[in-house]
């Protein structure tokens, strides 16, 4: 064949395959460790089986209060992250504003929730209150940059529009702006409830509410056929949010 | 004109037919109510919250200054040890992922049974959280780097598989049906075929993955899964504050730079 040898991307093909050997001797992956665990965990995933849920009572709390969580954060995190989009994007706001309103984002947005939320427990004491923290932040962070970059793609011709009549700010926003960027808002809040509601399983490992504490603590107690009952519901209860935030980006055609 | 003809255009104009109108008050009233059941019966104690601002100034205070000299002794080696597990794990859920990419494709594979038995794969392996997966690998291998690896790699398996898959349901059948018709077997069908209309999508869901990926390898320390987790969670137990801000700092760093060169790579290739 007569293509041209492309250089520059073998050379970055060879160093990255490099790199990878490297990484992989430093992180002491090999075969025979592998190896040397796959039995113990054939071992281990007959114990998973068959799950538990004679404490069904502790799972449907855990549960609830992760879905308590993730509500209550995705609607926190919405409304904060409204006017602050609004002050990041750089075609309704000069650059004064814009910078601090994106470095909030950026900050919010390089932590892991779960992360967060071990700053919050230290703050704000164990239970549900640190999760919804944790996780309004980290909301604020993701709706925040989807609402920014949305905003910044309208066209600005309605919005001059309906600033040549003499209208003020906040009508411009309403009547120029929002309806523009309405059904796409409705499907990037949809994602980001549905994220919210998997990350609320997991705060609970640092103690943060939801039912992540009840699956540590099983863990930690060799309870692994309840571990697995924990991690079934867990699917069932992602899946289930998946449908229905489907069927509302539907009904709002987003 | 008579009465008759002008009511017609007289009737209100409304933005939506009454059924669309209907399903949207169904959500909001679905979404208010979720919200009001939610507040209610939360566990949350009040004077817990009147006091987080408080509580929250006392933990900033107490985290300033950063303890830059714990910086080269522990926290550079073990942020490291984060990337590795992140770059590793990517590369290795994505070598998981590409086959069920293919399986899941309808129009790559023609059995709807196997279809579905990949949709399986991906939709639990997306749905198990990379702290579970944690978990569980650290049960099996041990604390240390390679529960982590496989972890991520686990993990990603689910993202990189489906939208691979949406990917390959988006090409254009006429060069597939060309290649097929001119007699060439399967493994040539995907490689002149099907590569060149998925490599760009492959190419930026595998960086946006590593992306995800470097934020997610450095939690799993928080489970004994390797990486700068680890450091974290020493400095929180003994409650080295200054240090806990300096490991932060220094994730903001790296998550970052991520992120720009995620973005400086995306151009250059696609």
């Amino acid at each position: 064949m007569g293509a041209p040898v492309n250089w520059p991307a073998r050379i970055a093909w060879l160093v990255f395959a490099l790199y990878f050997a490297y990484a992989l001797s430093h992180l002491q992956l090999t075969p025979a460790r592998f190896i040397a665990g796959l039995d113990f965990g054939y071992k281990f995933l007959a114990k998973l089986f068959p799950p538990d849920f004679q404490r069904w009572e502790l799972l449907l709390k855990g549960l609830k209060e992760s879905l308590e969580i993730a509500i209550l954060a995705s609607v926190l995190g919405l409304i904060i992250s409204l006017p602050v989009s609004l002050l990041a994007a750089r075609n309704l706001m000069p650059a004064w504003v814009t910078w601090p309103a994106r470095m909030l984002m950026v900050v919010c947005r390089s932590f892991h929730p779960v992360i967060i939320a071990i700053l919050f427990v230290k703050a704000v004491g164990f239970g549900a209150l640190a999760g919804i923290l944790a996780l309004t932040v980290a909301s604020l962070g993701f709706l925040g940059k989807l609402f920014t970059e949305a905003i910044e793609e309208i066209s600005l011709k309605q919005v001059e529009a309906v600033r040549a009549t003499g209208a003020p700010f906040m009508s411009v926003i309403a009547f120029g702006v929002a309806p523009q960027v309405f059904s796409r808002f409705i499907g990037f809040a949809s994602y980001e409830l549905d994220s919210n509601l998997r990350n609320s399983t997991m705060v609970g490992i640092v103690g943060a509410g939801g039912i992540g504490g009840t699956l540590f603590a099983a863990f930690q107690r060799f309870d692994y056929d309840f571990v697995c009952a924990i991690i079934l519901s867990i699917i069932g209860m992602i899946i289930v949010g998946e449908v229905l935030t489907h069927v509302v980006k539907k009904v709002f055609r987003a | 004109m008579s009465q008759t003809d002008t009511a017609v255009i007289d009737r209100e104009w409304k933005r939506y037919a009454l059924g669309e109108r209907i399903a949207r008050f169904v959500v909001y009233l679905a979404l208010v109510a979720a919200v009001v059941l939610s507040i209610r019966t939360v566990e949350v104690i009040p004077d817990f919250i009147l006091d987080a601002p408080e509580q929250i100034a006392d933990l900033l205070r107490r985290m300033w200054p950063p303890d830059v000299a714990s910086y080269p002794q522990e926290i550079h080696a073990a942020l490291l040890d984060s990337l590795h597990i992140a770059t590793v794990g990517t590369v290795l859920g994505v070598m998981m992922a590409l086959p069920f990419g293919f399986l899941a494709a309808r129009n790559v594979t023609p059995w709807a049974w196997l279809n579905w038995l990949a949709r399986l794969v991906l939709i639990s392996t997306r749905s198990i959280n990379t702290l579970v997966f944690a978990l569980f690998f650290v049960a099996v291998f041990g604390p240390g780097a390679l529960a982590g690896t496989l972890a991520i790699a686990f993990h990603s398996i689910g993202f990189v598989g489906r939208l691979f898959s949406e990917a390959l349901e988006n090409t254009s059948p006429g060069p597939i049906e060309a290649l097929r018709a001119a007699g060439a077997p399967g493994a040539s069908v995907i490689s002149f075929g099907y590569w060149p209309q998925v490599s760009p999508a492959f190419w930026s869901l595998v960086l946006f993955r590593w992306d995800i990926n470097v934020r997610e390898s450095i939690v799993l320390g928080l489970v004994g899964a390797g990486g700068v987790g680890m450091a974290l969670d020493n400095a929180l137990n003994l409650f080295q504050w200054n240090r806990v801000a300096m490991v932060l700092l220094a994730i903001l760093g790296v998550v970052i730079a991520a992120e720009v060169a995620v973005t400086y790579i995306r151009k250059k290739i696609i």
